[in-house]
């Protein structure tokens, strides 16, 4: 199934602009968008078969404000701080080489109080004014902050095995590896946590990554805006089979995801014990799909019906309290519905 | 139930798996026959070194003076020279397998030829080796030379301390370096991140080869740290205040005051890592309380300043290389040093920046983003004042001049990326990325190496007396600058196309032409090592040609060049009176550089006495080590006791100086000056040829051609 469109028609243009990025006029932009087409022909040969891979071909709106604030950043710092080196230097190297006759030679000239201000106070004011940016694009980009859409967000909880991703629909009932199926144009809030050691989620063309890490939730932020194929991947080191824990992260229309979720709601395999047992196995997604017998055709990924709500919470117990995982177990009384809070490094951060 | 462990497993773990070709010869498949046969050509390479070194000590009998000249020799310039040599030793390495990578990644579309595993350990012993074996070496070495001749000092506060800082680095690279021959090593990354680091996980020998070199390493590096500090402070010749000290020395002050607070933080998390994997305690663990967060904030709580550790001996060595070729006083030195200080306080409120992807608050995310962006300021006013160093001057361009040159303008390119990566919304993107990878080695290649490759040029003919051939150095230095563009700058791109750090293998084709070019990179920056090795070879078979016993063949500013090269073991004949900056070029200029003193001016000199306490020490350490690393207590045991034994004994010793007498400092002094006399002055149009031989012609200001 690929639904992804041909690279050729998407035109990196911008296609929305969010009020506080709106810091450059004409000009600027056409630059940015010089250079985005410098840098484009290296990063989509090839890849009108396979999925979108990087964040500078945006798929969806987190990944485009990270572009173009990328390009932003990049602009401000080359031609600020990088453009007077690269001339500067080379041409002070130059004209007051050893055997130059005509430049001038002050051996022991060591202060010039306007320099110094201008060598303290131009650095200063690039970092004031890049300072300002990051501190609107942290808070834009915060992949905890809910996606504003009319669409009410598509729940899905994650969690890392080794070497592969386990997606929970918990409003659906239904579990993936090795493909996130997303409807496109919704936007999707993930919570994560790693039934193992810590892990890094990405699907760069559409946005930001987070870690997944044992006993804890974190949480993330995305959504595709069309139809379409993205490579997404673990980064945090974790074992032999790191390089193999990829999946495809797949926008389909919201017919084609119904008709997904009613296909997986109706798979013969079922997230149970056993399945459970299978997943906490140190091995690659295509290990586990040949454990669990699925697939006379290498299939990449597999998906299970009789995915319980409860699972995500009781993995995040099981591994706090270094217990087997049931996930038939109640619910403690007291425990919240959510999971429990993310720790951070100043305390306890409501989910 | 340790005495029955003791009976039954005298080695502990350590069995005959623990060779590198065993499991070759037991499971003879594809995979495991290369990966074997590259882990058993390392490990010959490790034993054949040291066998082929031991055999030449033996047949030129050379033991006795290995022993008494340099093992356990007080003397800071000895010791800084052994540091160095470490430094190069691991470099080639790590170097190696630097190399090795970049050639799996190169055919890494949908395989390669090395097995994730060993792939990790490549990755992992890379960045150990680099951080804590060869940068660290490196600067402490160039250091240890250089910053108690530069403030006319005799010898650091602490020699014997100073030996036994020594001995314990160099008995963490041993761990490393026979963690090739027996067992494997950590697969966890240079900062070796809990969960994934503890015994649930990694049970094998690997992470603990990791903690107990790091461990020796960073006490090491705390010992130095102090000593170094003490040194400036108190051992600074009389009227070098503060204000006029060598911008290097300022460096050197800096750095010995991060490791002092940096080290620690290190040392604690490492011994807690260790208190988990060997007592089943849970501090990071998943599961019973543990957190493995605060292994991240601990260890970059270290990691952060180490950086700027590593970058600022590295800044300091610009400082003198700019001023010194550019034959101009340093500009803005107030700036500089108040750079340096403001770096140094900074380093430690940006830790965070290396994980902004933990789930913290956008505040708290922002806050370390801005404060990480902060430093970009203290650095571009550095750039800039040696911009203006040069700025009307007369550039001479030698082989230190070229590191520095290509140094200022490659470092504002890793500054970029850095400032991009120190916004969190940019680094949601990209961290963990190839295009972090490419960043640190921006920083650390162009920054930190290029410096201390400098520091060896500019210096070098100070320590042995001759100069290093001019021609293989600059081959040396366009191979090195133009293969580190070659061989980071596509990571950059790849990084920006989503390709994860650490993978042994990838399945998009389009990785692959990016990752040719880097392996371009790797084998033209091996060349520069060679060339490196080559020059040095050269340079001493022509050594009679390059002399340059007078001392100063680079028109030197500080009181280093104010004496002998090589200089006499006592460094001064008479501790200089300092009485503005650039001393040397003052008294260069008021005539009173080479003069002979009064004959009532000589005294006796006191040393420190020669002491086995830095290789009994590194090496009770390293069986320390060894035996916690395999389990093997009752070496752990008798180590133990060793070393409280060696210091309690150590504590008894009296008589720990020697006098140089005064008659034996003159006539040194006479020589030299005698030989000054003969030399010819040279101008700094002859300064590479061989007419050089140590003494800088005066009222050159560059006119001739």
């Amino acid at each position: 199934m690929d639904l992804g469109q041909p690279c050729g028609d998407r035109a990196p243009g911008i296609r929305r602009m969010t009020g506080m990025f709106c810091m450059f006029d004409k000009e600027a932009r056409k630059l940015l968008l010089g250079a985005t087409l410098a840098v484009f022909p290296l990063l989509l040969c090839g890849c009108s078969h396979d999925p979108h891979l990087s964040f500078l071909d945006p798929q969806g709106p987190v990944a485009e404000i990270q572009r173009r604030h990328f390009l932003e950043m990049l602009a401000v710092l080359s031609i600020f701080v990088a453009l007077p080196i690269f001339v500067l230097i080379p041409w002070f190297a130059w004209r007051y080489r050893y055997g130059a006759r005509s430049s001038r030679y002050t051996p022991k000239w060591k202060y010039f109080g306007p320099l110094e201000i201008a060598a303290w106070s131009g650095p200063f004011v690039i970092v004031t004014f890049l300072g300002v940016l990051v501190w609107h694009s942290s808070h834009a980009l915060d992949p905890y902050k809910p996606l504003v859409s009319t669409q009410t967000a598509l729940r899905i909880q994650v969690i890392g095995y080794d070497w592969k991703w386990l997606f929970i629909y918990p409003d659906q009932g239904v579990a993936s590896v090795g493909m996130l199926a997303l409807p496109a144009g919704r936007p999707v809030a993930m919570q994560l946590t790693s039934a193992t050691v810590m892990q890094s989620l990405q699907i760069p063309s559409l946005g930001s990554q987070i870690y997944a890490m044992g006993g804890m939730v974190t949480r993330l932020n995305l959504q595709a805006d069309e139809p379409g194929e993205f490579m997404g991947e673990n980064t945090m080191y974790n074992g032999e089979g790191f390089h193999q824990q990829q999946f495809r992260a797949i926008a389909m229309t919201p017919d084609d995801f119904n008709a997904w979720v009613s296909k997986a709601r109706s798979s013969r395999h079922c997230l149970d014990k056993a399945a459970l047992r299978a997943l906490s196995r140190r091995t690659t997604r295509g290990e586990l799909i040949h454990a669990l017998g699925s697939g006379k055709h290498r299939e990449e990924s597999i998906s299970f019906s009789g995915a319980s709500a409860r699972l995500f919470p009781a993995v995040v117990r099981a591994t706090m309290t270094g217990t087997a995982v049931d996930p038939q177990a109640p619910v403690h009384a007291t425990a919240p519905r959510t999971p429990p809070k993310t720790e951070t490094l100043l305390g306890k951060r409501e989910p | 139930m340790m005495i029955p462990n003791f009976l039954q497993h005298p080695l502990g773990r350590l069995d005959l798996d623990a060779l590198p070709f065993w499991k070759m010869l037991q499971q003879p498949t594809h995979a495991n026959v290369i990966n074997g046969i590259i882990a058993t050509g390392a490990a010959s390479m490790v034993v054949v070194g040291t066998v082929v070194t031991f055999a030449i000590i033996t047949r030129y009998r050379w033991w006795r003076r290995l022993w008494s000249e340099w093992l356990t020799s007080p003397d800071h310039k000895k010791i800084g020279i052994m540091y160095v040599v470490l430094a190069f030793v691991m470099l080639s390495r790590a170097l190696i397998e630097a190399a090795l990578m970049r050639a799996q990644q190169a055919f890494g579309l949908g395989g390669g030829f090395l097995s994730p595993d060993h792939f990790a350990q490549l990755f992992s012993t890379h960045g150990t080796i680099m951080i804590f074996f060869m940068a660290m070496p490196f600067l402490t070495g160039i250091i240890n030379y250089v910053m108690p001749l530069q403030i006319g000092a005799r010898d650091v506060s602490f020699p014997v301390l100073n030996s036994i800082s020594l001995g314990l680095t160099a008995a963490g690279a041993a761990l490393v370096m026979i963690s090739l021959c027996l067992g494997t090593f950590s697969t966890g990354g240079w900062f070796g991140y809990p969960p994934y680091t503890e015994a649930t996980f990694s049970p094998g020998v690997g992470p603990d080869y990791w903690i107990w070199a790091l461990t020796l390493a960073s006490l090491g590096s705390t010992f130095t740290g102090i000593n170094f500090a003490v040194t400036i402070y108190k051992e600074r010749a009389p009227g070098m205040t503060f204000m006029r000290m060598p911008l290097f020395t300022w460096t050197a002050l800096c750095t010995s005051i991060l490791m002092i607070f940096a080290m620690p933080p290190l040392t604690v998390a490492t011994a807690q890592l260790a208190l988990d994997r060997y007592l089943g305690f849970h501090y990071f663990t998943n599961a019973l309380g543990g957190n493995m967060m605060n292994f991240a904030n601990l260890f970059w709580l270290f990691g952060h300043p180490e950086v700027y550790i590593l970058i600022l001996p590295a800044f300091g060595v610009y400082s003198e290389v700019i001023s010194t070729f550019s034959g101009k006083v340093l500009f803005g030195y107030r700036s500089l040093v108040m750079a340096t200080m403001a770096i140094t306080i900074l380093s430690f409120t940006v830790w965070v920046h290396h994980f902004f992807t933990m789930g913290q608050d956008a505040n708290i995310n922002a806050i370390f983003g801005i404060a990480s962006m902060l430093i970009g300021i203290p650095t571009g006013v550095k750039i800039y004042d040696w911009m203006w160093t040069m700025f009307r001057g007369r550039v001479r361009f030698t082989v230190p001049m070229i590191y520095s040159i290509g140094f200022m303008l490659l470092f504002v390119l890793g500054g970029m990326s850095g400032i991009l990566l120190a916004d969190p919304g940019i680094d949601y993107q990209v961290h963990n990325s190839v295009f972090l990878v490419a960043h640190f080695h921006n920083m650390a290649v162009p920054g930190v190496l290029f410096g201390m490759i400098s520091a060896y040029h500019f210096w070098f003919p100070k320590a042995f007396g001759f100069r290093l051939n001019e021609r293989w150095g600059k081959v040396a230095a366009w191979c090195w600058i133009v293969g580190f563009m070659l061989a980071f700058f596509p990571l950059y791109a790849l990084g920006l196309m989503g390709m994860p750090r650490r993978t042994v293998a990838y399945t998009e084709a389009s990785y692959v032409p990016l990752e040719g070019l880097a392996f371009l990179g790797a084998i033209l920056v091996v060349i520069a090592l060679s060339c490196l090795i080559v020059q040095l070879w050269i340079s001493i078979r022509d050594r009679a040609t390059t002399r340059v016993f007078a001392g100063d063949p680079w028109d030197g500013h500080s009181l280093e060049w104010s004496i002998s090269s090589p200089p006499p073991e006592y460094n001064f004949a008479i501790v200089p009176r300092v009485t503005d900056r650039d001393a040397f070029t003052l008294s260069k200029e008021n005539g009173s550089a080479y003069k002979r003193p009064d004959a009532d001016a000589y005294a006796d000199i006191e040393l420190p006495k020669n002491s086995a306490m830095g290789p009994l020490l590194g090496a009770m350490g390293f069986a320390l080590a060894f035996g916690l690393v395999w389990h093997i207590w009752w070496m752990v045991l008798l180590a133990a006791l060793a070393v409280l034994v060696t210091m309690i004994a150590r504590g008894f010793a009296r008589d720990t100086w020697r006098i140089v007498p005064a008659e034996r400092v003159r006539q040194d002094l006479d020589r030299w000056l005698a030989t000054v006399t003969a030399t010819t002055a040279v101008s700094r149009a002859g300064e590479i040829s061989v007419a050089n031989r140590g003494l800088a012609a005066r009222s050159d200001v560059g006119a001739a051609t």
